[in-house]
């Protein structure tokens, strides 16, 4: 038996198929994860995600102390409520973890971190937020449902009393705000809008049962994982890990140089590695034939050398494979890659796949 | 509990055969193993003309989780694979024993349906599977 959710029970009652994730029995689809994915993108579909993890950082140096923990930059973070995605990072440059910073206060902010990392994430911060006095909370306390698509955010409104309904659908993009009874933030994994409700454990049922009724569609993590990566998302422990540094996993954009003082974990390594120039990227891929791309599948470069898929996936959006790869740094726009024992030609684009529900591809 | 029609005959590797009076095999795979597999993409069937021996892998069947082999139930002569599953896999989740059929085969010696099982066995199977 693995770790479980709040809605555990409420899943299998669904009739949800559960598998292993990381140590949680966790609902990997309902009946079709196609159906749950175009749900997602043309209506509005919802995922338990209550095996992540809410960290809440509190005390006078809070602020402080993030500058130095993650590689963006929270001195973005100057209007209560707005949320910044950075990765945290070993001295060496590789990625801890991904996540997300909501700054609430100047003495609370609020981490949001993966569940098969959770252990090690707390550990180091932990370790290192004892020399500025800031106070670490697991808010074990909580579920979280994220509620995704075009119609999602009035749906799960909707439910919510005159106030807080007020509020949360006045949230602009990757702002979040405590309301009377719970947490929204204006975030996803999706590439759709929609909420991240972080609710009381103990009503996590009630509210899974009020959205179904309010026409939000049960998705697993099937549909969890052909969303994400139609939008573009890495998934850590897949697309990058320890070994790998953000600027070779498609992460530049989100790791802050400007501040010459900043000194981040992670920092020097990369600002090595920029001199040396970096060696590799992740880049999108498409499969022009009929199969499906997947991990670890082996990526020729004519005249360049090898890479590796890092995600793949059947894309239901787009009716094609895609995938994410890890590549020499001179790739162009033409590669193959191994399915099976046979090379089939992929073509090289730069991820997002899909935005606003369609297709980014041209044919 | 997946569905289990009593007048078919299983392997143990979840492919189905039903058998016409003329010695006719249409194969699919069973409920359990399409619902195992989630949502097929891509599915590639025997050409006609094509002999297969029992056990030989002769399709493919890819869902977005996974490529799976499907192996000859019994010996002989594809005369046809199931042409609808191009455009539309997904016959083989929403009608695994019916419009999802995966290819007819003429069978070469119907003895090798005694070696298959019949529904109550491989609902046994399944059950002592299940974990």
């Amino acid at each position: 038996m693995g770790l479980r959710t709040p809605l555990f029970q409420t899943h299998v009652d669904l009739g949800a198929r559960m598998v292993d994730f990381g140590g949680w029995d966790m609902p990997v689809n309902y009946g079709s994860q196609i159906e749950e994915h175009h749900a997602v993108r043309r209506d509005a579909g919802m995922f338990d995600v209550s095996h992540m993890c809410v960290i809440d950082l509190k005390g006078a140096k809070v602020r402080t102390f993030l500058e130095r923990l993650l590689a963006n930059d929270v001195a973005k973070l100057r209007i209560p409520g707005k949320a910044l995605y950075s990765c945290m990072l070993l001295e060496s440059g590789g990625i801890i973890d991904d996540l997300i910073v909501y700054y609430l206060s100047e003495q609370w902010f609020r981490l949001v971190v993966n569940a098969g990392t959770r252990d090690k994430d707390l550990a180091w911060i932990r370790k290192h937020a004892a020399s500025d006095g800031v106070e670490v909370n697991e808010r074990r306390d909580l579920a979280m449902i994220a509620v995704q698509g075009p119609n999602a955010r009035a749906k799960a409104g909707a439910l919510l009393p005159a106030p807080d309904r007020a509020r949360a659908l006045a949230l602009d993009t990757f702002f979040g705000a405590e309301l009377t009874r719970l947490f929204a933030g204006r975030t996803g994994y999706t590439g759709e809008d929609g909420f991240e409700l972080m609710i009381p454990a103990v009503e996590a049922a009630d509210w899974w049962s009020r959205l179904r009724g309010a026409g939000v569609a049960c998705c697993g993590l099937g549909a969890r994982d052909t969303l994400r990566l139609e939008a573009g998302m890495n998934l850590y422990g897949s697309d990058m890990d320890e070994s790998t540094t953000p600027l070779e996993s498609g992460l530049t954009w989100t790791v802050a140089f400007e501040r010459k003082e900043r000194a981040f974990f992670g920092r020097a390594a990369l600002e090595a590695q920029q001199a040396a120039g970096v060696a590799r990227k992740l880049v999108g891929l498409v499969l022009e034939e009929r199969g499906v791309l997947r991990s670890h599948q082996n990526v020729v470069v004519a005249g360049i050398g090898e890479g590796i898929t890092t995600s793949g996936t059947y894309a239901p959006t787009l009716e094609r494979s895609i995938a994410l790869a890890r590549v020499p740094r001179a790739t162009g726009t033409r590669v193959q890659v191994d399915i099976r024992g046979k090379l089939l030609p992929a073509r090289v684009v730069r991820p997002p796949f899909v935005r606003n529900g369609k297709s980014l591809l041209t044919p | 509990m997946s569905n289990i029609p009593s007048d078919l005959k299983f392997s143990k590797s979840h492919e189905w055969v039903r058998v016409s009076p003329e010695g006719i095999a249409e194969i699919g795979i069973s409920d359990h193993a399409q619902g195992a597999l989630g949502d097929l993409v891509f599915v590639e069937v025997p050409e006609s003309g094509r002999r297969v021996s029992v056990g030989d892998a002769c399709a493919v069947v890819e869902s977005v989780k996974a490529a799976s082999d499907v192996y000859a139930p019994v010996s002989g002569e594809v005369l046809e694979g199931n042409p609808a599953l191009t455009e539309t896999p997904e016959l083989i989740n929403q009608d695994p024993y019916g419009a999802g059929w995966l290819m007819r085969v003429r069978m070469s010696n119907s003895a090798e349906l005694d070696s298959l099982l019949d529904g109550k066995a491989y609902e046994d199977l399944l059950t002592s599977d299940s974990h």
